[in-house]
């Protein structure tokens, strides 16, 4: 069974260009990819994850807001009792990723990852469940 | 510096030279001989005090041009109370709420005395008007403000994504701000039509070009349905492009702008005036060209592409600091960055002569292939629109033609970064030192957001809530009168403290909203 991926956009933040080469990296390495679109929310983003079936949730975030947004979103899900993996990718300087870890991130892709790295992460994010 | 006597400019006689039609050398005959481009830094965060202060900071290190950056909830035209601008607030730029953060944030700056620039498209019209209202308050008279407000809606459809209303209903402001500016404030820039963030998406340096020409061309067709001579406002048309890592291609993609604008504006909307076609620019240095690792090369990327503008004939220029892969730039960050554009002006002589590489085979070459390309891509618009440019435009963004091509560059880009066959030094190549991460960087503390929203609930009581309720109205039935032009209810609605999320919602009951469907 190829890993199925729910990619998102949360927030005010339209920057979608990472998003969508991400979302063609994974879809090229095999996985089956389904994009929001442009300003979700942690609870359509949750709603989305469920109903999709998806077996990994990724965030992409370039205005700083991470902090704020993507422990809301892993918040909302485990509140509904939704145990996906959640990874985050975009301008995330090192200090944020491992308070991100901490806050229950399953992984964190920063600034020049390459696709190996991006198609890491997400592989090792879907063998946690 | 040997003595060697300099000429302003070089070239055969009888050949095209800078300050002539159709400019492809320059829009001045003496470039940055008579007057150096303007180093206009880019900055904004946190609360409007906060981002006066790093203003001040800039004018007294010798940053000779403000502009302003807004955060995300100011650019959609949210209140820093609303939900969705949760964690967003001064995040990424400052925010603007009200009037009376306006005031805050240009206090004891001369806004007759120095340029400012306010990027900010979607709510450009209310945001202009919470500037003039400001300015009025402080006695400067509107025609005498300077500046430009980006105002370019039609590139958020295609790349930047900060769009509210449908595309129609937003061109309908973007004509009224035309329309105001070029009756009321002669020293004001309308549109600053943008290919920065096309690039930025992912764009080719052709598809930057050709788009964003391709949109200058839509303006100029909507403001003159709107009934204006061509040579009224054109003058006030400015542009804004990426300044690039590809030192010869961004140099030929500016040559090949001033020459395109030059003769469609001539031949397809018989513009007269010299100003009508002579295309100015802004140039800021490529974001997506920095990389987190290693932070400290970047400062020689911005100065390789900081050059190539320069080399290009930019009228005005941002270079980026180092550590914008990561965060907003630290002050010690952004005094470099403005260092690196000072360095170029004064210590390498580049300046004395216009259009230095005219005539190169390479460099004229490009430029016309460039062209070319551009060319290409106008007849495709054009068909789109059955003639018209304005139509082209907005059905190539209803059909996602802008942003397919976008996205299609931008994963061809990342093709050739994943393989190896461009390389990125500490990205893909050269990764001894990526270790190293003791650069420090700009944290914005979450209570900036709580100070925000606790000014903004200050003015909301402070108030008085009959004019605010009788300005929102007054501007709702502007709104429906297609006709009539909504920035005299915009500054009537400034001044009462009408907040810029209550005008933009005002506005959305009438234009309704915008929705992307999105393509991978």
């Amino acid at each position: 069974m190829p890993i199925r991926v729910l990619v998102a956009k949360v927030g005010l933040d339209g920057h979608d260009r990472g998003v969508k080469v991400v979302a063609r990296i994974l879809r090229d390495a095999g996985m089956e990819v389904i994009y929001t679109g442009l300003f979700q929310t942690p609870e359509t983003v949750a709603s989305a994850a469920l109903d999709e079936d998806v077996d990994v949730v990724g965030l992409s975030m370039l205005s700083g807001a991470h902090m704020t947004l993507a422990p809301l979103v892993v918040e909302e899900m485990r509140a509904r009792g939704i145990m996906i993996p959640v990874v985050v990718g975009g301008i995330v300087p090192p200090r944020d990723a491992e308070e991100l870890r901490a806050a229950g991130i399953a992984g964190v892709i920063g600034p020049g990852a390459t696709a190996d790295e991006v198609v890491a992460v997400v592989e090792a994010a879907a063998a946690t469940i | 510096m040997s003595g060697i006597p300099l000429e302003p400019v070089y070239g055969e006689e009888g050949s095209e030279m800078p300050g002539v039609y159709p400019y492809t050398r320059g829009p001045y005959a003496s470039m940055y001989r008579s007057k150096l481009w303007t180093m206009r830094m880019f900055a904004g965060f946190g609360t409007a005090t906060d981002t006066n202060e790093r203003f001040r900071e800039i004018i007294r290190s010798g940053g000779d041009g403000l502009s302003t950056a807004f955060d995300m909830p100011t650019l959609m035209g949210l209140d820093s109370d609303h939900p969705m601008s949760l964690g967003e607030v001064g995040r990424c730029g400052v925010a603007i709420d009200s009037l009376a953060d306006m005031k805050d944030l240009f206090a004891g700056i001369d806004l007759g005395g120095i340029t400012t620039s306010m990027t900010i498209n979607s709510p450009a019209a209310p945001i202009l008007a919470m500037f003039v209202a400001q300015a009025e308050t402080a006695g400067v008279p509107r025609k005498a403000l300077g500046g430009t407000l980006q105002n370019d809606i039609l590139k958020e459809y295609q790349a930047q994504k900060e769009f509210v209303f449908p595309p129609r209903q937003s061109m309908r402001l973007v004509r009224d701000v035309v329309s105001f500016t070029t009756a009321e404030m002669p020293r004001w820039h309308s549109i600053s039509i943008s290919g920065y963030h096309i690039r930025e998406a992912g764009s080719t340096a052709a598809e930057e070009l050709a788009f964003t020409l391709a949109n200058g061309f839509a303006y100029v067709e909507l403001a003159m349905q709107a009934g204006l001579p061509v040579d009224t406002f054109a003058p006030r048309l400015s542009f804004f492009f990426n300044a690039h890592i590809d030192f010869f291609e961004e140099i030929a993609k500016y040559r090949a702008a001033r020459r395109i604008w030059a003769r469609w504006m001539k031949e397809k909307y018989g513009a007269t005036n010299e100003r009508s076609l002579q295309l100015r620019f802004h140039a800021q240095t490529a974001g997506v060209s920095l990389t987190a690792q290693q932070p400290e090369v970047n400062i020689v990327r911005t100065a390789v592409e900081a050059l190539a503008a320069v080399m290009g004939g930019a009228q005005s220029l941002h270079t980026n600091s180092m550590d914008e892969a990561m965060a907003l730039p630290t002050e010690k960050a952004a005094r470099i960055a403005l260092r690196t554009q000072q360095v170029i002006a004064h210590e390498t002589n580049v300046t004395h002569v216009a259009d230095p590489l005219g005539g190169s085979w390479f460099v004229e070459d490009l430029t016309n292939k460039i062209e070319e390309l551009a060319e290409v891509m106008f007849a495709e618009i054009s068909e789109m629109g059955h003639g018209s440019m304005l139509e082209g435009c907005i059905q190539g963004i209803e059909d996602n033609w802008f942003q397919g091509r976008i996205s299609d560059s931008a994963f061809e880009l990342e093709r050739t970064f994943n393989s190896g066959e461009r390389i990125v030094v500490g990205a893909n190549r050269f990764k001894e030192g990526n270790e190293d991460d003791s650069l420090d960087l700009l944290r914005i503390s979450q209570e900036q957001e709580k100070e925000q929203r606790h000014r903004l609930a200050t003015v909301r009581q402070d108030r008085n809530d009959v004019a605010v309720s009788e300005a929102r109205q007054q501007l709702q039935h502007d709104a429906s009168q297609p006709d009539v032009n909504l920035m005299p209810a915009l500054i009537n609605a400034a001044n009462a403290y009408v907040t810029l999320g209550e005008m933009m919602s005002s506005l959305g009951e009438v234009f309704g909203r915008h929705v992307e469907v999105p393509v991978i």
